[in-house]
Formats: structure tokens, sequence, C-alpha cells
């Protein structure tokens, strides 16, 4: 006999005026002394789609890692109007879905079905839910036949595919991905960017993929050492050639 | 998060750091053998015993209290000989009504229980020492020379090569459980004990694989690069003249530590 | 904390030096053995498997999994090492493992390392393969049933013989270190048992080439089987004996001549091995240790003998 729960609809946050995620004055430095982030500071409106680009070893992981508390450096940083703090976090990670830019850093359940379904799982969720929401995952990123197969020995095509439907299953609001095209052939890159374009979550995507970011991405933001040294519309900064110069970038 | 923070050793030009491996490796079994035969209580030894500690500090250029700061690791481990304080034997020193049973601490009891807690506390002090001063693949290069079977020092040099590799892995996948780890307002977080305990062992799986599968492709590399059964150092690791004398004077300055344990 | 100690890890100073070197030679001998089985079966490719091997063990070890109040639950894994990679190679993984951890972290003593050894990696090798050994052949089901209680009873029976050295070592009274032992490891080893059948059942899914009957077999010879169930049915007539009516042990170990009077001196041991004329003093101790060593290593190969009989005559 399921229990009937409250639906999960009641946690969407509140229409934002203005943004959703919220970073003032992030700083921080690896346990070894190295200074990751400085100062960096942006925020994202609901149903933002943004790229974050910069050249390796800019911080990009790093202030991913920071999105969800995984991480905790100096400033603020705020989802919705939640801060994050220790008791805020399980809800954080409930609205913030992070994805990493390594699949096998992502996946450590025997079974594609178990890697998806560890979020809804541990969210306590009831069991024909759990299911319903691991269909749909899969569906999305078009791996519906692969819940049986062990996530070990995947492609990294699929690999990454599955990484995405292990956070989507959670229904995040907030999509943050960590180069999802890397590694991907031209098809899945196609379908990847499909799949980014149909997702309503908000996003931040982090990429080395400028054509990706021009078609699919009003706004970008350039990140090099540990600095945002430029946010604005695509279209603009793509079309600076100085400026993504002196970051080790190639206009697409 | 890199586990590197966790090697102890700390580079410095002292004689120390030059002292053979083989004569540090012998000279900190000495003297935490040296600490287990003093007998109970022989406060005089454990002091003098804890000045050569310093004095090896010293000589290290690690400043005065380096181990000691260093040396709360055991501690925990302490509960363990509580017990002892309420040993039968010796003079009753107080007693504690708990309702349920009556504690009875002992005079030997006590100077039990605190001889064991420094002689733990000086053991890990030199072991500690031993590492800030010596490279790990150095000290298992001195294993070797002592005869330790060659099997065993080659498994723990490839330990030590992929400990750090494996222990970021196991990181990363905690990271990733972390990540996912959401709750929801209203709902029961975490699953169950069993549930939790089962998807650790399940990682526990998944590194396995990871690491077998790895040690494949490593065995490959290496008979690819002409390997033969046994890793080769350049590190020859002669005794010099040094050596010697330190390994020879030491010797009495254990036996002196005895003396005043025993002969008090 | 990352490498918190485990109650299974004894720092030095804990053991007297009696206890400390008959752990030693039991320990020594052990490996001894374990070395030139795997030369003999296995090839020089064993010993990057065996490293890397160590290496997993020693970063499964840092898995942990919240249980409550901020505590977590750790593995141990010299059950699990012992049915993946064969007793004798498990016993060299697990030695190289608290070797390290000793050396490099503090994490266990160097004079009480063999004691460490032949706890958490010998003993738990010896239950844990035996075990698994005797239904090798069987339904995943039962097999994985017996390996959970294979591992949760080397668990038990590693904090026996903990409780049981701090208290020959006069380190602890018997009557509290050994309820506490047990009572503790009962739960870490039911967190064993659950990661160890998960961990089987996860390799049998992905590589079943690891895990079948024939290389289990091959792994160790039938005397495992009979070394498991012997020593498993010791630790587990001990415990409830010792536990219910420690007065008995204490007899027995004084007339072993282990205890002195009031159970507790750390330079009395094996008094009837004292030499009058070294008296009560530190060679007594080392010359009593020696004799004690003696005893033991006979008996371990003996043991050893009749071990390898049992491998070749299957
Ligand atoms: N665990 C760590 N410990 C210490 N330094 C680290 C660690 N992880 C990353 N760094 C350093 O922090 C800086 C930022 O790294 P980060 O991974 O965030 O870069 P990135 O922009 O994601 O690069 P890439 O495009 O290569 O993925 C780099 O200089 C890196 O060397
Ligand atoms: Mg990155």
């Amino acid at each position: 006999m399921p229990v009937k729960h409250p639906s999960t609809q009641q946690f969407i946050l509140p229409d934002c005026e203005g943004d959703i995620l919220k970073i003032e004055k992030l700083n921080f430095a690896y346990p070894d002394g190295h200074i990751a982030l400085r100062d960096v500071s942006l925020n994202l409106c609901s149903g933002d789609k943004v790229a974050l680009v910069g050249p390796n070893g800019a911080g990009k992981s790093t202030l991913m890692l920071h999105l969800n508390g995984i991480l905790r450096g100096e400033g603020d940083l705020t989802i919705g109007n939640l801060p994050i703090s220790d008791e805020q976090l399980p809800l954080i990670r409930a609205l913030v879905g992070v994805v990493f830019q390594n699949p096998d850093d992502q996946l450590f359940s025997p079974t594609v079905f178990d890697d998806v379904a560890f979020g809804p799982l541990h969210m306590g969720l009831p069991e024909d839910e759990i299911y319903q929401r691991v269909a749909q995952a899969l569906d999305a990123v078009q791996m519906a036949d692969f819940g049986e197969r062990l996530s070990h020995h995947l492609s990294m095509g699929q690999k990454k595919r599955i990484a995405i439907a292990t956070v989507l299953s959670m229904q995040p609001q907030i999509l943050i991905l960590d180069e999802p095209s890397a590694g991907l052939d031209p098809r899945a890159r196609r379908a990847l960017i499909n799949l980014l374009r149909e997702l309503p979550q908000t996003m931040l995507v982090s990429t080395h993929d400028l054509h990706m970011v021009r078609e699919l991405f009003p706004r970008m933001i350039i990140m090099d050492e540990g600095r945002v040294v430029a946010d604005g519309p695509t279209g603009k900064l793509l079309v600076d050639a100085t400026l993504l110069e002196a970051h080790g970038l190639e206009m697409p | 998060m890199h586990i590197h923070a966790f090697d102890q050793f700390r580079a410095h030009a002292s004689a120390l750091h030059r002292l053979d491996p083989r004569v540090k490796v012998l000279l900190t079994v000495g003297y935490i053998l040296s600490n287990a035969l003093l007998p109970d209580g022989s406060w005089l030894a454990f002091a003098a015993a804890w000045l050569l500690l310093l004095w090896s500090n010293e000589r290290a250029h690690l400043g005065l209290g380096y181990t000691f700061k260093r040396s709360f690791v055991a501690f925990p481990f302490a509960i363990a000989a509580i017990s002892a304080i309420f040993s039968p034997s010796g003079n009753s020193l107080a007693e504690w009504n708990l309702g349920f049973v009556t504690l009875v601490p002992t005079d030997f009891g006590v100077v039990r229980f605190f001889s064991i807690l420094v002689r733990s506390w000086l053991s890990v002090q030199m072991a500690i020492l031993l590492v800030t001063t010596t490279q790990f693949p150095d000290l298992i290069h001195a294993f070797e020379h002592l005869k330790a079977p060659r099997t065993l020092t080659t498994i723990i040099a490839f330990l030590y090569r992929y400990l750090f590799v494996l222990t970021d892995e196991a990181y990363r996948l905690m990271r990733a459980r972390e990540a996912r780890s959401a709750g929801l307002p209203g709902f029961k977080r975490g699953g169950s004990l069993f549930w939790r305990a089962k998807i650790t062992g399940e990682m526990a799986g998944q590194l396995f694989l990871r690491s077998y599968e790895r040690s494949d492709r490593i065995y490959n590399a290496m008979l690819a690069r002409g390997y033969t059964g046994h890793i080769r150092t350049l590190n020859p690791h002669t005794m010099q003249h040094s050596d010697w004398l330190t390994l020879f004077f030491s010797i009495p300055v254990l036996l002196l530590i005895q003396l005043i344990g025993w002969y008090r | 904390m990352l490498l918190s100690p485990t109650p299974l890890h004894i720092p030095d100073g804990f053991l007297n030096l009696v206890i400390s070197l008959i752990f030693w030679v039991a320990t020594i001998s052990m490996v001894g053995l374990a070395i030139s089985k795997t030369n003999k079966t296995l090839g020089e490719k064993q010993i990057p498997l065996m490293g890397v091997m160590a290496a997993f063990i020693f970063a499964a070890q840092m898995l942990n999994f919240p249980v409550a109040g901020g505590t977590s639950g750790h593995f141990l894994g010299g059950a699990l090492a012992a049915m993946v990679l064969g007793p004798w190679a498990g016993i060299l993984v697990m030695t190289a493992v608290i070797a390290v951890q000793g050396l490099l972290f503090q994490d266990g003593g160097l004079l009480v390392m063999g004691a460490n050894i032949f706890n958490m990696g010998i003993l738990t090798a010896v239950i844990g393969f035996g075990l698994y050994r005797m239904v090798g052949g069987a339904k995943k089901g039962l097999r994985l049933t017996i390996a959970g209680a294979a591992a949760w009873l080397a668990t038990m029976a590693a904090a026996l013989l903990t409780a049981l050295q701090l208290w020959l070592s006069g380190t602890s009274r018997l009557e509290i270190v050994l309820p506490a032992m047990l009572g503790v490891h009962i739960l870490i080893g039911i967190g064993e048992a659950v990661i160890t059948v998960a961990a089987l059942a996860f390799i049998e899914r992905t590589r079943p080439d690891l895990l079948n009957a024939e290389k289990t077999a091959a792994s160790g010879g039938r005397g495992w089987i009979m070394a498991g169930i012997l020593v498993s049915l010791l630790a587990v007539l001990i415990s409830p004996l010792a536990s219910g009516s420690p007065d008995g042990l204490e007899r027995v170990a004084a007339d072993l001549g282990f205890l002195g009077d009031g159970q507790a001196s750390s330079y009395q041991i094996l008094p009837d091995y004292t030499i009058p004329l070294l008296g009560e003093t530190a060679l007594s101790t080392i010359f009593a240790g020696i004799v004690g060593a003696l005893i033991l290593m006979g008996l371990l190969v003996l043991l050893g003998r009749s071990l390898r009989k049992a491998g070749s005559g299957k």
C-alpha cells in the first residue's frame, strides 16, 4: 500500500524577479594552498541558460562544485532565498543538480538503474514515483533500454548521458553541467545539444565547445585564473577577438 | 581533496635526514623496544627517553615540539587501558560508588595506566620522526636491505604508488554520492542504514573493479618497458662511517635508559 | 577524521613485549608461507595486482557511510580480500595495508604490528576464506549469505583476539574489555558483512570470471575449510565462555603461566620460564618472549604442514 506523500511540486522556488542563484565575492583555496577562485560574483535568473568558458585550470569545475555545497569557500552564495548552510544542504542538493566533468566520478552503482534511482531513493520518495522518474530521466537522455546495463563497461558518451540522467531523476531546478560535450562523437553531441535546448531548467554549463555556446546559450561567462573576466551576451563576446585571445579562446 | 597532504615527509637538510634509512629503522624499533622493556612507573627513564626524542627532533631541524604536536593519533585507544586503573593488585586509593557498581582505583592501577600511555605516546612520536625524516621509497628500500622479503616490499611499493590514486578515486565516489544526497522537507531522508551500507559496498565493488582493471593495464605497461619481477632503484644506500657511528653510539644510550629504569 | 584509528589498530605500548613477539612470530611464519605459496602458484603478474589490490583495500577503508549522530561506519576488508584474491594473496595484501598504515600514518604500532596483521589480516583470511570456500560451488544466495556471515564472524574474531591480547598484556581488565570490544564490533561487523556481500555481488555481476568456483577452489585447498570452521568454532566458543565467566579463562591463563596473581603485571609474564639467575629484569622478559615464541612457532609449523598436505591431497 503506497503511502501518500505531499506532492513535491510545493518546493518549486518562487518565480524570481531577480535571481535564482546568487554568488557574491566567492573565494576559495584548495588545501594545498592553491587559490582557485578569486572574488567570483555572478547571478543566474530563473530560466537562464548560461555558458561558462575559460582555459584549462581557470576554476570552472571548482566553481561548479560550490553550487551545491560540495566545496565551501568564503563569500555569499544563495540558491533562491536559501543561503548555503548545513541545515539547508539537503534541500539545496535537491534543487541544484551537478553533473561532474568525469562521468566515472559520477557513477558509483552497479547498474544504470541503481545509479539513476540513487537520488530519488535518498530523498525518500515513494516507490512508484521513483520508477517513474527513472524511466523519464533515461528517456530524456535516450537511454531507456539501458536500465539493467552495468555502468562500468559503457562507452564514454553513454556514461556521460547516464550521468546527466542521474541528476535529471532528482528533478532539480538548476542544472550545473561540467563539460557535457567533451568526448562525444558528432551525433551524440547533436543529441546533447537538443536535450539541453529542450530541458526547462535554469542551467550553467561549462564547455570548451564555442560552437555549442553560440548555438545554445544566449549568455556566456568567461573565467580565467579564478576570476570572472567577462559576463554578457554571447553574440557580443564571441566577436571580441582580443578578449577571446587574451584568455586562450578561439573565435568559433 | 588530495590525500597527498597526509604524506608526512618534510624535506630538510639535516643530519637525521641524511642518516641511512636502515639505521633509522633499527633505531626506531630499538627505541620502541626499549620503551616496552621499561618497567611501569619508571618515570625518570621515560623522561630520559623523551629527552632523547626532543634532541632528535632538534637534530632533524623540525623544532622541539614537532612530533609532540602530531602524537595524539593513538590517544583514542587509551580508552582500552582505562580499566587497568581498577586493577585489583595494589592499594585502593578511593571508592567510587556508581550505584550499580563500585569502582576502586588502585595505586598500582594508576601507575600502570599512565605507564602504558607514556610508552605509547613516546613510541608514536619516534615512528612519526622516522617517516618525517625518511621518504617512503627509501624506507621500503631499507626494509629490503634488512632482508624483508622482496615480494612483500614490492607489493608495498605498488601500494604506495597507487595509494594516492585510489584514495582520490574513493573520495570522488563519495563526493558523487554526497552531491546527490538530497532531502526534501516532509520526506524521510537517507534511506535505511542497511541501504546506506549496501551502497557503500557497491562503491567498494566499483572501486575494486576499477583497481583490478587498472592493475592489468599497469602490468602491460610495465612489461612494455621491460619489467622483470622487481622494481629497481637508483639509490644505492651504502652505509657511511657516520651511519655506523650513530648506530654504535645509540646502543649505550638506550642501555643507559634501561639502567635508569631498572635500578632507580 | 579521515584516518581515525579504529578499535582494532593497536598502537605501540598497549601490548607487552611477550605478546607482541609471539604474534610477530605467528605472523612472520604465516606471511612467509603465503609468499612461498603465491610465488609458486601465481606468476610475477600477481605482484602488481596484489599491490594495486592493497591500495584498493586501503582506499576502500576510507569509504564510510553515515550511521547516526555524526559517527560513520567503516570497512576492514580482510575477509573480502581473501574471498576474492584467495587466502594467501589476501594475507599478503592485508599485511601490506597494515604495514603501510602503521609506518606511514601511525595507525597501529610497529612493535605490535605482528599482532595487528594477525588479527586483521590472517585471522580474517582464515575465517573469511575458509567458510566461503566451503560453499564455493553453491548457489548465489547461499554463497553470499555465508560470505556475509563469515565477514561478520571474522570481525568478531578479530575483536575477540584483540581483547584477549590487551588482557594478557595487562592493559585491560577482561571483564571490561571483552564485552566492550565484542559489543562495538557486533555493529561494525554487520556493516562489514553488508559491504562485503554488496561488493561481492557487484563483482560477480560485472566480472563473474573473477569469482567462479574453480578459481576459488584453486586459490586455497580444502584444508582451509577445516581451518576456517575450527577457528570460527573456537571464536564462537570462547566469546560467551569468557564473557560469562572471565574467572575461568583467567584461571586457564594463569595455569599456562600467562598471568601472575592479580591478573596484571606486564613484566611477570611467563614466570615459569623466568631463569632464576636473570631475575625479574628486561632480559628475563626477552627470554620468556623467545620461549613463548618458539613454542608457538612449533605449533605453526605443524599447522602449516597439515595445511599443505590437505591442500595437495585434495
Ligand atoms: N583537488 C585539488 N587540489 C589542489 N588544486 C586543485 C585541485 N583541483 C583543482 N585544482 C587546481 O585549481 C585550479 C582550477 O581547477 P579546475 O578544475 O576548477 O579548472 P577548470 O577550469 O575546470 O579546468 P578544465 O578546463 O581543465 O576542466 C587549477 O589550477 C587546478 O590545478
Ligand atoms: Mg574542469
